[in-house]
């Protein structure tokens, strides 16, 4: 199964990451060995399976929605790249 | 025997007696890893001014008698468990410079319990690999043969353990990446079952997948270890709110009344015929223990579970790498004149190519038009193969297999080609696919293909034990009745 350039293009926009000329070659070629590999799930009958999305089958995880503490906001902005007046900066996000 | 070469247990021991000091014990492991780390590289960070601190305050526990099994013990962290203030890089540019603002869980249980921390070990970034050789600074070399990888992800964690340069390490294992290391570099790698071990503070990769365990020497190590991260905590939903045996008491030495299977396909095409004899001999130990073996056993949906695996995976790891945006925490971009381009930018950069591959494929697997036919499919074969398992679980105790279809492969041998590089972790996957609990074990040595540069033993070749959820004792009991009556645990890579 061949994925083309543009549609590889299109996911990594989908991710909001963009690719050099390079990696789009190179992700073409393999993403299509590697979705041809899945094409061996068309063999298996799944007529009527349900799906698993957690192994071990748990109930809902429920807590009282109680205001408690939480990390000193200095500690937390130490890492952020841009900070400012207690606050994550970023760059424009409307243009 | 070298100070450094002790397990828990006989460190332990002489700590007790007041024979040797932690002071003593993290000072030869810290020259251990002067003298070989240059070669290994299992290390990211060695954290020596904090082992030494840690080591008075673990000396000073033991004098005044509170001393648990761990205190005073000199360990490696793998480099994604959060260690607060201390860098918890995940082999990533992404994250080279983050200092976690907390603990993970299984970093406060090891503090309270004595912890010496002497680094944080290196690994395939975000945890996507099999070698080591993604991470972002250096790749990590094999003990047995620095030629060859020390397979991955946990790769720094499983050749530390081997090399002596701790004493035990934590992983964690999405697909094998505990296990499959363990196995190529000859030390005992233990996936506890889904929600055993909480992940709180584990950087996330796949999270129905993810799991913390063990790195060790020994089999009792590994019980020793599990007796202090296992357990609830409400900090991780997915975290089981179960009792937590002790450990320690499904070490017995007879395998009599157990029952053992043998799955037919784990025997895969491609496999190593030293692996394979391998295997075979220890499953004819087992019996010579007392077990009773089913070496019928079928499994018929395991040659759909790695594709399985890496549509889950690759979905499950696309959602949770998007918090990597250049604005909370991480690497940064700022070259747009865009938030939305510094974004992109920051991922490009910031991500290795495995990352980007998996990324791609998981975004891929979960647009629109190709979910029901790859995300979808998928989660339908977990469903069968844990149904598979379920059935196995009902006429045998444990399930034995290889860990790995061969032993190490040189470094650089599958970089080009990331299917060959998957096919590796074909033994291990369908573990973590159905949540199960399953262990490595050495079980003998195979002569290098191509030649080994150390010229010693051969290679590590691992053993790998399954039960069914929760029936770690189970494991446990098996793997050490093998271990004690076989020598394969006590080799030690030259170096």
């Amino acid at each position: 199964m061949a994925i083309t350039r543009e549609e590889v293009q299109h996911v990594a926009i989908l991710f909001r990451m963009s690719l050099s000329e390079e990696d789009i070659t190179r992700f073409q070629q393999q993403l299509s060995q590697i979705l041809d590999y899945f094409q061996v799930l068309q063999q298996i009958d799944t007529e009527g399976v349900p799906p698993t999305s957690q192994p071990i089958s748990l109930e809902n995880v429920m807590r009282a929605d109680e205001p408690r503490p939480s990390y000193p906001t200095e500690d937390i902005l130490a890492n952020a790249p841009l900070s400012e007046r207690g606050f994550f900066r970023v760059r424009a996000v409307l243009e | 025997m070298e100070l450094y070469d002790l397990t828990i247990h006989e460190a332990a021991d002489r700590l007790a007696r007041r024979e040797l000091s932690s002071r003593e014990l993290t000072q030869a492991v810290l020259d251990r890893i002067r003298q070989v780390d240059e070669r290994v590289r299992a290390y990211v960070t060695v954290t020596e001014e904090l082992a030494l601190k840690q080591a008075e305050e673990a000396d000073k526990r033991i004098a005044s008698g509170n001393a648990a099994p761990l205190t005073g013990i000199p360990a490696a962290i793998k480099d994604l468990i959060c260690t607060k203030g201390i860098p918890t890089t995940c082999g990533s540019r992404m994250l080279e410079n983050f200092l976690p603002p907390y603990q993970a869980h299984v970093t406060e249980r090891l503090l309270d319990a004595g912890l010496v921390m002497v680094g944080k070990a290196n690994m395939d970034e975000f945890a996507m690999g099999s070698s080591t050789e993604n991470s972002a600074f250096y790749p990590t070399h094999n003990p047995w043969d620095l030629e060859r990888v020390p397979g991955g992800s946990s790769g720094g964690s499983a050749a530390t353990v081997a090399a002596s340069e701790c004493i035990y390490a934590l992983g964690s294992d999405t697909g094998g990446s505990i296990r499959q290391p363990a196995a190529l570099c000859g030390v005992v790698g233990f996936k506890p079952t889904y929600g055993r071990v909480s992940r709180f503070g584990l950087v996330a990769f796949a999270s129905s997948l993810d799991q913390i365990g063990p790195l060790t020497k020994d089999v009792t190590d590994c019980a020793l270890v599990m007796n202090v991260i296992a357990g609830h905590d409400k900090r991780d939903a997915t975290s089981a709110p179960l009792d937590v045996p002790d450990y320690t008491r499904s070490l017995i030495p007879d395998l009599k009344g157990i029952r053992v299977g043998v799955p037919q396909e784990y025997f895969v095409e491609g496999m190593d015929d030293d692996v394979r004899a391998s295997i075979e001999a220890a499953v004819n130990k087992m019996e010579e223990l007392g077990a009773e073996v089913d070496w019928e056993v079928s499994l018929p949906s395991t040659g759909y579970a790695l594709a399985c695996y890496y549509i889950i995976a690759p979905s499950e790891a696309m959602a949770n790498l998007a918090r990597y945006d250049g604005v909370k925490y991480g690497y940064s971009d700022m070259r747009g004149d865009s938030m939305w381009r510094n974004m992109e930018l920051t991922r490009q950069h910031g991500f290795g190519d495995e990352v980007k591959r998996r990324i791609m494929l998981g975004t891929y697997a979960l647009s629109a038009g190709y979910y029901d036919a790859y995300y979808l499919k998928a989660q339908k074969v977990r469903t069968l193969i844990c149904r598979e398992f379920d059935a196995a679980f009902q006429r045998c105790d444990v399930l034995v297999t290889a860990v790995s279809p061969t032993p190490a492969f040189k470094l650089g041998e599958k970089t080009s080609d990331p299917l060959q590089m998957y096919l590796s972790d074909v033994c291990t996957i369908p573990v973590n696919i159905a949540g199960i609990p399953a262990i490595s074990v050495p079980c003998g040595f195979a002569p290098a293909e191509g030649g080994s540069a150390s010229g010693g033993d051969g290679l590590p070749v691992g053993l790998q034990i399954m039960a069914k959820p929760f029936d770690e004792p189970a494991i446990l009991r098996v793997a050490y009745a093998y271990e004690q009556a076989t020598e394969w645990h006590k080799a030690r890579p030259k170096l």
